[in-house]
């Protein structure tokens, strides 16, 4: 079963080279992943403070920066977007998690296509140089929003951006190239390299998670890059398949990005629940549960991701007859998502639940996650939407859906995982530090946002004192940058803590947690080729606190016969 | 809770606000009943020395009740904020009601053109007046925009009015309203549309009946 990773995994003696640049392994793949993704996070960071101080104290100059025109603040709402879901969420969440995990929980030596994942990886770090390019030539980078909306993105006289949007372009289609590959892959491995006694129903629920996302993903970017490419004709051949002057249609493009766009939201999404659902069961001692639930949930949420996309656009211009159809999916998405997070809070019951910073959190993104969701319901009404879509209450609800999934899910994993993925222990005090201030000023800088929305106040919108109707809150914008910069300071600890116990921190044990997964019973960090022996899988993966076993917790492969006399629980 | 949102002036717009109020209170209860179970769960069974967790696996379906009976719940509510929502959906953007006034609307970089149909009520004929960023209606009338755009997608935004539209080159978007109180109101463009965007901005005045008359003869008397 694993003879074709097996061929590629026992290299012998890799050079520097094979070792940290031109690896196969999934585990070294996994970690140029992160490094980027945590680059580009602090890029977009950057992003952040100047948007934030601009709309503060507009037309100041910034410190340590300037002036900020308006055709520049421009391209900073639009690359701070697209920086953080396709080069932040996406390589974080799906490059490093699902590299690292997939083959490491699943009992395999490496992915199906080691050398594809190979691939992957440069292809996004060419996407990501690309991108950063675009940033310094004439005519600067991308400003026609992160997405992308033509006849504004068609057009070079309309923004005045050359280059830098057809670069951007470029950029994203590399990136998608590269998530696709990723995506085959984590199919292909999870479907033929499962070791002995792995049945699908018995897969981490991270893993089902990580695949439904690739599915979603493959699915769903075959229009958005067939529309990106006819984006990109119409920039440079002169072609109109957007410009009504030459019989174009500028709603095709969001018909065709948003039928991604939605199920993309999933891409991230589903990821981050599975981080959440891995670490719970292990801080509370517990089995997850309804994991059957969970497992249909996710994919009757992924089938739904696909018919919810005109949400985006109530008062676009279509056939408003259209709205309600697609209000309505929308709305029910919530169910599947409810009994998911139904599913978590009854895993906490009767638990004997530890407050890691791991622990602390996931459950922080279970509850900002939370907040996120049910203001959907309102962007989802189509009626509501007709007032508050375009408004910052639009803002913080997806800023309340992808910060605690990109950030605390992202950094639940990176707490709970870095014993395995770097062989040493973070400092849990920091961590504690780390996570109480970004909860409390995360909280702080997103919740009267949704205030300034109904209040009316605009996306995108360089200098709020241009209005006379957003004058008065002028005082909540700027209390909101002085949250924000917090918010960016109180990262400086994990950064510290990330470094520093990478070199310094407390050697790991194999399995720190006491976890029931494959994974832990690996070696810290994995050697290439993951395991000594090929493990055996008896179990599903969170049998914690069985009554028969002494121990309270019983790893997937440990081979346990309960005493004559006691049924063992049904797995 | 009233200053949530500007002052509303037209006749659909405390239907929209009441659709929002209708779900703030629905989800407003789920928050607390989810938060506090969390909160209140992470510090009932939080870890004591020598004593374990209880083993539940929720794969049985007197376990799974719990969660499915809330899912059941959930879906219910949905779909009244589904038919609720519908409801004024419809009121708004159903059948379009006839109108007292025409208006046409053009956006572009970065202006509203507002074109006037003059005393004849029609638009494209030679009493047509332009006037950028202004636009003057009467109260207690239901006033037809007919909107367009030269260039990229604008969205015209009448905050209190609960109106927003976008404005799509080569297309004719017809919009609705009917303003209940006289006052100077903002407009500004919602959607990204260049460099000019911040600050692309209109005023909507409406008029008692007296005054818009007095108004229109000032625009148009000088023509006949």
């Amino acid at each position: 079963m694993n003879e074709v990773a097996s061929k590629e995994a026992h290299h012998e003696e890799p050079g520097f080279w094979h070792t940290y640049l031109f690896s196969t392994d999934h585990k070294t793949i996994a970690k140029q992943y992160l490094s980027l993704g945590l680059f580009w996070a602090i890029v977009g960071g950057f992003t952040v403070y100047l948007i934030r101080w601009q709309l503060a104290y507009p037309e100041t100059k910034v410190p340590g920066w300037g002036f900020i025109a308006p055709d520049f603040y421009n391209v900073l709402v639009t690359m701070h977007g697209t920086i953080m879901v396709f080069f932040v969420a996406m390589p974080i969440l799906l490059g490093a998690f699902g590299n690292f995990l997939i083959p490491l929980m699943i009992g395999a030596q490496d992915m199906a296509f080691p050398r594809l994942n190979m691939l992957s990886v440069w292809v996004f770090a060419l996407a990501s140089l690309i991108l950063l390019l675009s940033f310094f030539v004439p005519g600067g980078a991308a400003s026609a929003g992160w997405t992308g909306y033509p006849p504004l993105s068609a057009k070079v006289e309309y923004t005045g951006v050359n280059w830098g949007l057809n670069l951007w372009l470029l950029a994203h289609a590399l990136e998608f190239v590269s998530f696709l590959m990723s995506g085959i892959n984590f199919l292909t491995t999870a479907m033929n390299l499962r070791a002995p006694g792995m049945s699908f129903f018995r897969l981490p629920l991270i893993v089902w998670m990580q695949l439904t996302a690739a599915v979603l993903f493959m699915l769903s970017v075959g229009p958005l890059i067939g529309g990106a490419i006819m984006l990109l004709m119409d920039r440079i051949a002169g072609t109109t398949f957007y410009l009504p002057e030459g019989g174009g249609e500028p709603l095709l493009w969001q018909h065709l990005f948003w039928f991604f766009g939605h199920p993309e939201v999933y891409v991230v999404l589903l990821p981050a629940l599975g981080i959440v659902l891995e670490i719970m069961p292990v801080f509370s001692r517990k089995p997850i549960f309804g994991y059957y639930p969970i497992v249909y949930s996710t994919i009757a949420a992924g089938i739904l991701s696909f018919v919810v996309w005109a949400h985006h656009q109530f008062i676009s211009g279509m056939d408003p007859r259209l709205a309600m159809p697609f209000s309505i999916t929308t709305i029910i998405i919530s169910v599947p998502f409810a009994l998911i997070v139904f599913a978590m809070i009854a895993t906490l019951w009767g638990g004997s639940i530890s407050f890691s910073t791991a622990m602390l959190f996931a459950l922080g993104t279970l509850a900002t996650f939370l907040i996120g969701g049910l203001t959907g319901i309102f962007n989802g009404s189509a009626p509501v939407d007709i007032y508050i879509h375009d408004t910052y209450f639009v803002v913080s609800h997806f800023h309340y859906t992808l910060v605690p999934v990109t950030f605390f899910a992202g950094f639940a994993g990176l707490y709970f995982w870095f014993p395995k993925i770097f062989g040493r222990m973070m400092w849990e005090t920091l961590g504690k530090v780390h996570f109480w201030f970004t909860f409390i000023f995360f909280n702080a800088a997103f919740i009267p946002m949704f205030f300034l929305g109904t209040r009316g106040m605009m996306r995108r919108i360089a200098n709020p004192t241009q209005y006379e109707f957003l004058k008065p809150f002028q005082p909540i914008n700027e209390w909101i940058t002085v949250a924000v910069i917090l918010l960016l300071l109180s990262q400086i600890p994990f950064v510290i803590n990330f470094l520093w116990s990478m070199v310094r921190g407390r050697v790991a044990e194999r399995n720190p947690w006491q976890a029931n997964t494959l994974e832990w019973s690996a070696a810290s960090p994995p050697p290439h080729g993951n395991f000594e022996t090929v493990p055996t899988v008896y179990r599903n993966p969170y049998e914690y606190g069985l009554p028969e076993v002494a121990e309270d917790w019983l790893p997937q492969d440990r081979p346990f016969t309960p005493p004559a006399g006691v049924r063992q629980s049904e797995s | 809770m009233q200053n949530w949102f500007p002052e509303n002036v037209s006749t659909f717009g405390a239907d929209i606000d009441e659709i929002f109020w209708f779900i703030f209170r629905i989800t407003v209860v789920w928050f607390f009943i989810t938060e506090g179970l969390i909160l209140s769960f992470a510090i009932k069974y939080r870890r004591r020395e020598g004593q374990r967790a209880t083993y539940v696996k929720g794969n049985n379906r007197r376990q799974l009740a719990w969660i499915l009976m809330l899912g059941l719940i959930v879906l219910l509510l949905d779909l009244w904020i589904d038919i609720r929502g519908a409801q004024v959906w419809g009121k708004i953007k159903g059948q379009m009601p006839s109108s007292d006034l025409q208006v046409q609307i053009t956006a572009k970089q970065f202006n509203w053109e507002i074109v006037y149909p003059g005393p004849d009520g029609k638009l494209g004929t030679g009493d047509d007046l332009q006037l950028e960023n202004e636009l003057h209606v009467p109260v207690g009338k239901i006033v037809r925009i007919v909107l367009q755009s030269k260039d990229v997608i604008h969205s015209l935004f009448l905050p209190n009015l609960r109106l927003k539209q976008d404005a799509v080159p080569g297309r004719e978007i017809h919009a609705w309203f009917e303003a209940t109180k006289p006052g100077k109101y903002e407009m500004p463009c919602a959607e990204l549309c260049g460099f000019g965007h911040s600050g692309m901005n209109g005023w909507l005045i409406v008029a008692t009946p007296e005054d818009y008359e007095k108004w229109a003869k000032e625009h148009w008397s000088a023509e006949k």
